[in-house]
């Protein structure tokens, strides 16, 4: 499983501040993911945690004027922090894919959708005219649009929010690039037409051997669909591991609270599970100690590191900080036992 | 009696379109649908989009012209302008939007947001009318401080509460509540429900709880029904519509959404693959050749589905 020619992409220590003022804020702070070949890796958060801008940096998508990215993104021996623009043109599209929350944004109105899907290859490869005609007949049929011909001549607000978003996957994979970034594909949708796309994308992945990342907020996607978790909160990944062991056994206290503040079927009358205080904005991140902290208040300084690291707690699974040893809900009976 | 009373509700568009720019063909929004919403309750109205289930929230708070049918509330039809005029009808029945930030006016400060409804209802001094407006941010456990802030202060969850607190500043009966937490991040969605059902207990509100999602429906609500194509194609308790779903686009719904036990994952698959070809197949059955939904069959006491005749016997189990 880890054989080295599998990684696809290796993401280390990657900082990507912002510049708010004088100052640049890290809304991703010090993340390490690694992506292989063949997998689904899904990164889950709530708005604000970084999750976006791990996207964007990974496929360089900031204004670099008030942006700073530091750390390593190596892609086939290639470090795409600060990869020099043509460069990284050639590999945006080719090499990465790129799936957009919102299909009505993510296209160009005024374009018939074959021209669209065209411009990909027309830019990336050497195909000539009809081969590229062809090409984009068969991208649509692959992504299940029933009349390829008609809607390659169609434009994009004579179609549905699901069929829009096929077409955004069909630019997306024009090139059979190797990584794949969804970010929320399938916020905008109905679930019927959600569950189609994720099948779809699932479909994708088989026949494509590629690596695809997955953004999303919603833990029922990920645990339908993903193979590996990572959990980002205020910037910086809290936990993660196989979607097995991170829903079987999640460990954070952040993972933990947001599993149980999901509205679920039997507990009817409950009340939900709420996590105190607030998602911290950017500028009040906390720089030091355990971002979560602030949230548990009712868990001692003491159970958290000062500088927190990730532990591996099952084989292929970390946890960040020390405080999950000590964690309990205090509307519990564990609470009651603990004495406080 | 039930405090609203639905009856055969339609709302229709023209489509305009030829040389004189007459109505060649009309869109169906909703279709003659009857509901009742008793008091002290919570009434789920689930549909994907499109299907007409924020139209039929509108139009109970008096926001959308309807084209044929009732809605009774006291003994009186409210469809009217006149009638809702007259009976201060929009006192007793508000409503909380899914944007907050679009629903709350932008160069207003929270104290005149929240005190408009009551400056349209009630004569207060300006002293009674703070004292009112500070209970109210009390209700919704937001700090007084609020009062002199403008709406983008807060954060998206604390405006859903603000946009809670005008709706409850005149006392009403009924709450309309279109796609209220859809907006939400997960712990803050958890945070507004818990409030809206502790309001509901303290003050015997009802609501009338609009979503797509299934799983907060699910925890709202009592009753529910299921709406597709501007109509009813399903209608029954919690236990009816979630554990013993008849109607094939129920089933359709319920097995799309995704489930947070991976251990199911490929059962999940395999169901929701059959359920899509059961749907595909047997669709034509469920509707009519033109495509609308059939008329309700009674199928218990409390749970109707939209059946073709041939199904009708012994589907209960």
């Amino acid at each position: 499983m880890d054989k080295p020619e599998d990684l696809l992409l290796d993401v280390q220590h990657l900082h990507t501040g912002f510049r708010l003022g004088d100052a640049f804020y890290d809304a991703v702070d010090d993340v390490s993911i690694t992506l292989r070949k063949d997998e689904i890796l899904a990164i889950v958060g709530e708005s604000g945690s970084g999750k976006s801008t791990l996207a964007t940096s990974i496929i360089g998508l900031h204004d670099m004027r008030n942006t700073k990215v530091t750390g390593d993104i190596l892609y086939n021996n290639l470090n795409l922090v600060g990869l020099n623009e043509t460069l990284f043109d050639r590999i945006r599209g080719k090499d990465i894919g790129m799936i957009f929350q919102d299909p009505l944004a993510a296209l160009n109105p005024l374009m018939r959708i074959g021209e669209q899907i065209e411009e990909t290859l027309v830019y990336h490869t050497k195909m000539n005219k009809e081969e590229r005609d062809k090409r984009v007949l068969e991208l649509l049929s692959q992504v299940g649009i029933p009349n390829p011909k008609r809607t390659a001549r169609s434009y994009p607000h004579e179609l549905s929010g699901g069929m829009r978003q096929r077409i955004v996957i069909a630019i997306a994979i024009a090139c059979k690039p190797p990584i794949i970034i969804a970010d929320e594909p399938t916020t905008a949708l109905d679930v019927t037409i959600q569950a189609q796309i994720l099948d779809l994308l699932e479909d994708i992945q088989r026949e494509m051997h590629s690596g695809i990342i997955l953004i999303t907020h919603d833990l029922g996607v990920v645990a339908e669909t993903a193979d590996r978790v990572a959990v980002m909160y205020a910037g910086q990944i809290v936990e993660s591991g196989t979607v097995m062991d991170v829903f079987k056994h999640p460990t954070h206290p952040y993972t933990r609270s947001l599993l149980r503040s999901m509205p679920q079927a039997e507990s009817d009358d409950d009340e939900l599970h709420v996590i105190q205080g607030v998602v911290p904005s950017l500028k009040n991140m906390q720089m030091k100690g355990c971002r979560f902290a602030p949230r548990i208040p009712w868990i001692p300084a003491s159970a958290h590191e000062e500088h927190p690291t990730m532990h591996e707690v099952a084989p292929d699974h970390f946890v960040q900080c020390t405080c999950y040893k000590d964690f309990y809900f205090p509307d519990d009976d564990q609470a009651a036992e603990k004495g406080e | 009696m039930a405090m609203i009373e639905v009856r055969n509700l339609k709302i229709h568009y023209p489509i305009r379109s030829g040389f004189f720019n007459r109505v060649t063909d009309h869109v169906l929004a909703v279709d003659g649908i009857d509901f009742d919403i008793e008091q002290g309750e919570t009434y789920g109205l689930i549909g994907e989009s499109g299907s007409g289930k924020s139209t039929t929230g509108k139009a109970i708070v008096g926001l959308e012209p309807v084209t044929s049918g009732s809605i009774m509330y006291k003994g009186q039809d409210i469809t009217k302008r006149s009638v809702r005029k007259h009976m201060q009808y929009n006192k007793d029945v508000q409503m909380i939007f899914q944007d907050s930030l679009s629903s709350l006016n932008p160069r207003k400060r929270i104290e005149d947001i929240i005190a408009e409804p009551i400056r349209n209802f009630q004569n207060l001094t300006k002293d009674e009318e703070r004292h009112r407006v500070q209970e109210l941010l009390d209700i919704v456990g937001m700090p007084s401080d609020a009062l002199y802030k403008y709406p983008h202060e807060f954060s998206g969850g604390q405006r859903q509460r603000i946009g809670v607190a005008r709706a409850m500043a005149t006392n009403p009966k009924l709450i309309v509540a279109d796609e209220p937490v859809s907006a939400l991040d997960l712990s803050v969605q958890a945070q507004v429900l818990n409030f809206m059902k502790r309001i509901q207990e303290e003050y015997n509100i009802s609501y009338l709880f609009i979503s797509h999602d299934l799983g907060v429906v699910k925890h709202m609500c009592k009753k529910m029904a299921i709406m597709h194509r501007g109509r009813f194609v399903e209608i029954g308790t919690r236990e009816d519509i979630y554990n013993h779903p008849q109607h094939i686009y129920t089933k359709r719904l319920l097995s799309a959404i995704p489930d947070v036990n991976p251990d199911d994952r490929e059962k999940n698959k395999e169901h929701r693959r059959e359920v899509e070809r059961i749907f595909k197949e047997e669709e034509s059955k469920y509707y009519s050749k033109e495509g609308r939904v059939l008329n309700l069959q009674k199928i218990s006491d409390t749970h109707s589905v939209a059946l073709p005749d041939s199904t009708m016997k012994g589907v209960h189990d």
